[in-house]
């Protein structure tokens, strides 16, 4: 299973890419795994300002759901405008064209206390 | 202390975990629930051929000249009308109006029967049924020995024909044969499902299910045939509108409610029977329909359903993604006043109240 080393995991089986003070967050390959065929995900929570592990949507797999949590605090500015139309992506690409929204960090020092890459694994064991 | 629970093994779990599957604990067994994905199995089962093994489902022999009696007192259903050969659903009512168990019987004779139960219920089941034996009935309860794979699809018969001399294509549905197939003696081939998509069932002993599954999926190679999981199963039969035991029937649910009445017959006393004939001639308070969501959403055991004012008027008992339709669809009690076909019902999914209408089952049309 791959979990990229250059992003960082929550123990809700979320990623986060930071790039200045914006988080870009997924979940990883492990929890679309988990979930299995994914059918759609429900984010209202744009625009709305959230504290770490807060949740910030839903997402349905035809044999479940699964909340999402916010891996840090911050301001929700963006989904991904293809996986509502192409959930599968989720699945199939889970680091890419899978991703799920984009947030401003309120405090981007909390970065800091998110899994490494070989953290998260040791975690799933993989 | 910590207590450990120990799973049982089927007799092909070892081929399932080297299949990849994706194993989960189901009804004490230790079960897959997907091989490749759910939606891919699922196609598969509609547009080819898929292999489920369900070696977890109980299995009891009845023998005796009092067999017919014993199993016209507990079950719903008449059992007198089968013929050698036949198969029958029917279910076991309990003496509070509920349903103990809903199960397959088959007639091998006037003197031997076989009932088909749910692997969670086995013992229940048995106890309950032991507990009627009054008049010495020869029983066996043979779920331990006997394995059980369905092989579902539209290919199905193609794929098991190679196996076999007898002619699949003159079996009708619910009966069954017992012969020889891939080599195996007295196999039990029967022309049942729980898909909607064809296909038969085939029980084996335990000893010969990996001989058994070698041989149908080396025949139906050509067919491009899978190995299927729960998930799979559990979306095919929604998709028929089935009953699924623990979901939609319980103990604390009705046929009549449930919308078996055509297995609740009133030619014979049962258990619970006059209870039940009373209820059907003053009607039922609620009953079991199918929904399909309008918004969307995916309806899920246990949300609530609403009318448009947000009064709960029901629940529902099962609900998924449709993988044929690609759309929410479910079933659940409403008041009967709202079962009718194209009423207008809400399922409360998280903090919204999502459009559906009731529809009549079978939600895939042939």
């Amino acid at each position: 299973m791959n979990f990229p080393d250059n992003l960082k995991y929550t123990k809700d089986h979320e990623w986060v890419r930071v790039e200045g003070n914006i988080a870009t967050i997924g979940i990883t390959e492990f929890a679309q795994g988990e979930l299995g065929d994914i059918v759609y995900v429900d984010i209202g929570t744009v625009g709305e300002s959230l504290d770490k592990e807060a949740v910030f949507g839903t997402v349905e797999a035809v044999k479940t759901v699964s909340d999402l949590f916010m891996p840090l605090g911050g301001k929700v500015l963006e989904t991904n405008p293809k996986i509502d139309s192409n959930p599968e992506s989720i699945n199939k690409d889970p680091y890419g064209d899978g991703w799920m929204i984009k947030v401003e960090m309120s405090n981007a020092g909390e970065a800091s206390s998110l899994l490494s890459a070989a953290d998260y694994k040791a975690l799933v064991g993989h | 202390m910590e207590t450990l629970t120990t799973l049982k093994n089927t007799a092909l779990t070892n081929k399932h975990i080297s299949l990849g599957a994706k194993m989960v604990p189901f009804a004490g067994y230790n079960m897959p629930v997907s091989y490749t994905g759910l939606n891919e199995e699922h196609l598969t089962v509609r547009n080819g051929v898929g292999v489920f093994d369900v070696s977890h489902m109980g299995e009891f022999r009845l023998r005796g000249p009092k067999a017919l009696d014993l199993i016209q007192r507990v079950t719903s259903n008449d059992a007198s009308k089968l013929g050698d050969g036949k198969v029958q659903y029917s279910c076991l009512p309990n003496e509070k109006g509920g349903i103990i168990d809903d199960l397959l019987v088959y007639r091998y004779n006037e003197g031997e029967y076989y009932l088909v139960v749910n692997a969670s219920n086995i013992e229940k089941d048995w106890n309950w049924i032991e507990k009627h034996n009054t008049e010495g009935v020869d029983m066996k309860n043979v779920s331990e020995v006997m394995s059980l794979l369905a092989v579902q699809g539209p290919q199905a018969m193609a794929t098991l024909q190679k196996l076999t001399e007898v002619d699949l294509s003159k079996m009708e549905y619910y009966t069954f044969t017992v012969d020889t197939m891939a080599g195996v003696e007295h196999v039990i081939i029967s022309n049942t499902g729980y898909t909607g998509a064809g296909g038969f069932e085939i029980y084996v002993n335990n000893d010969k299910a990996e001989h058994m599954w070698d041989a149908i999926f080396e025949a139906g190679k050509e067919f491009g045939i899978k190995p299927i999981g729960l998930g799979a199963r559990d979306t095919l039969r929604l998709e028929m509108g089935f009953c699924l035991y623990g979901n939609d029937i319980d103990d604390t649910t009705s046929p009549l409610e449930a919308g078996l009445g055509w297995i609740t017959k009133f030619t014979k006393v049962f258990t619970n029977s006059k209870s039940l004939m009373e209820q059907k001639e003053k009607g039922v308070a609620k009953k079991l329909v199918g929904f399909e969501m309008i918004e969307r959403g995916i309806p899920r055991h246990d949300y609530e359903i609403a009318d448009a004012s947000g009064n709960v008027i029901g629940k529902v008992t099962s609900g998924t993604q449709s993988p044929s339709l690609q759309k929410g669809i479910g079933m659940g009690y409403v008041k009967t006043e709202f079962s009718k076909a194209d009423t207008e019902i809400f399922v409360k999914i998280r903090d919204k109240a999502l459009k559906a209408k009731v529809v009549k089952v079978p939600f895939l049309k042939k």
